[in-house]
């Protein structure tokens, strides 16, 4: 007799019972036994190959198993617990979440304990425009668990042509209510927590502390160098995007490894680079750039792959050409170098140059 | 010695449309002069009045930014690429 754990998950099959007793030599016979006494049971925890899913861990007499496999042994008295998620005081993965992460679950490098990394991860989007949107969109549908989202702007028709979080019944209404709505329907896990408002030097720090990793989807230099600042301050991982016209820029600026200051030390004039509404944007372009990011987000929440830190990613439309440059920290840099000197949130309007009522943020 | 030069797209009308221009030179700083004699103006797209790289413009031969080996004066060789890339912001209305 081999006393069993019923997952909460797998309870409405034991008729409520959290402990139940079976029969059996090995893993599969006892699983067998399982499914005879509770119909579903083995069905849950196994898949088509006959193999425990990647997402099931199995402690015997309250020892992890690695590596579990079907055939192993069992004693007399022995206690076994299914757990289909990772502990830490988390709740098991709902049936409904099996099902919807099940893509992501049975890849090695994601499994049960990937997929939990990212319910309880936090992002920030700055922006939901043209690389926010599609960076939203895939974040939510991963299953980041808090996806905040910075912008005061309404949808208006110029928009559609590129940001897809929005559509034509939202032209009018605010981007982050547009937002909300979208991604409430791409994933309803996901808690969306909007911040409607310009992004400025007295409420950056604050906004940006609530989150582990920012996407920049911000469309002016001001913003740029204020979400740089913060993050740097706030030793923050910050995965970066810019677009014009057919090409696109990507990396990840990593705490410690650089960061736009060292890139680029110095915002061009105002009226020095064209914006995207003076010199347009092939739609599709910040698509691509905001899925790179989503999937770079999403490889630091995870820890898998080589991410763009220290490389800048070249793309190039027209050409459908990928290069890439290096990019360093820059010891002599004012707020990451050896020595900074820029240790508070700044003018970044006037840093930019810009008059200031023509500046987004305030 | 030859060297392939990506133009950005914003210095493109400079380059009559091209988007990689080829230029003759040892030094980085040398190469760019002969884009500047093939395209007369291009220059001025990329240095201020005193002759110095404009700093929202980073120049890199193959991978690596010159400003981290010897700026205007690194060497070039045959079949280097020199990239030019300025900041961009995106953006709706203003920049």
């Amino acid at each position: 007799m081999v006393v069993v754990y019923v997952p909460t998950s797998l309870r409405r099959l034991t008729g409520g019972q959290a402990r139940v007793e079976a029969e059996g030599d090995t893993l599969a016979a006892l699983l067998e036994d399982l499914e005879r006494r509770f119909p579903g049971f083995r069905q849950a925890l196994v898949a088509e190959d006959g193999a425990l899913h990647r997402f099931v861990n199995v402690y015997i007499n309250q020892q992890e198993v690695d590596d579990v496999g079907i055939a192993t042994p069992l004693s007399q008295g022995d206690e076994v617990a299914f757990i289909p998620a990772i502990a830490g005081g988390a709740q098991p993965f709902t049936e409904t979440q099996v099902q919807r992460y099940s893509r992501h679950l049975i890849l090695p490098e994601i499994g049960g304990r990937g997929q939990r990394k990212l319910l309880n991860a936090k992002v920030l989007c700055i922006g939901a425009g043209g690389l926010g949107s599609p960076a939203a969109i895939y974040l939510a549908a991963a299953g980041v668990g808090t996806l905040g989202i910075v912008d005061f702007d309404k949808v208006d028709l110029t928009n559609l042509h590129r940001q897809i979080l929005h559509g034509h019944k939202d032209i009018g209404r605010h981007k982050l209510d547009s937002a909300r709505d979208r991604l409430a329907d791409v994933n309803p896990d996901v808690k969306v927590v909007p911040h409607p408002t310009a992004l400025t030097s007295e409420n950056a720090l604050e906004i940006i502390g609530q989150y582990d990793i920012v996407v920049n989807g911000s469309d002016n230099f001001p913003t740029r160098y204020l979400v740089n600042d913060a993050c740097v301050l706030l030793k923050k991982p910050l995965v970066d995007g810019s677009i014009f016209k057919f090409d696109g820029q990507a990396t990840v600026f990593m705490p410690g490894h650089g960061c736009y200051r060292c890139l680029f030390p110095a915002p061009p004039p105002p009226g020095a680079v064209p914006s995207c509404a003076e010199g347009g944007v092939l739609g599709v372009l910040p698509g691509i750039i905001g899925c790179i990011q989503a999937v770079e987000t999403i490889k630091l929440i995870l820890g898998i792959g080589e991410p763009l830190v220290g490389r800048l990613l070249l793309f190039d439309a027209l050409a459908m050409e990928f290069r890439e440059v290096k990019l360093r920290r820059d010891p002599e840099c004012p707020v990451c170098g050896d020595n900074p000197t820029i240790t508070e949130l700044i003018d970044y309007v006037e840093f930019c140059g810009l008059p200031r009522e023509r500046a987004l943020i305030g | 010695m030859p060297v392939q030069v990506r133009i950005p797209p914003m210095l493109r009308e400079a380059t009559g449309g091209a988007r990689t221009v080829e230029g003759h030179g040892s030094t980085v700083g040398a190469v760019l002069l002969d884009i500047d004699r093939q395209h007369p103006g291009f220059r001025e797209r990329l240095f201020s009045e005193d002759g110095e790289l404009r700093r929202f413009v980073n120049v890199y031969v193959n991978d690596e930014d010159i400003r981290y080996l010897a700026q205007l004066d690194t060497p070039v060789r045959d079949g280097d690429t020199v990239s030019i890339l300025p900041a961009v912001a995106g953006g709706g209305r203003h920049v």
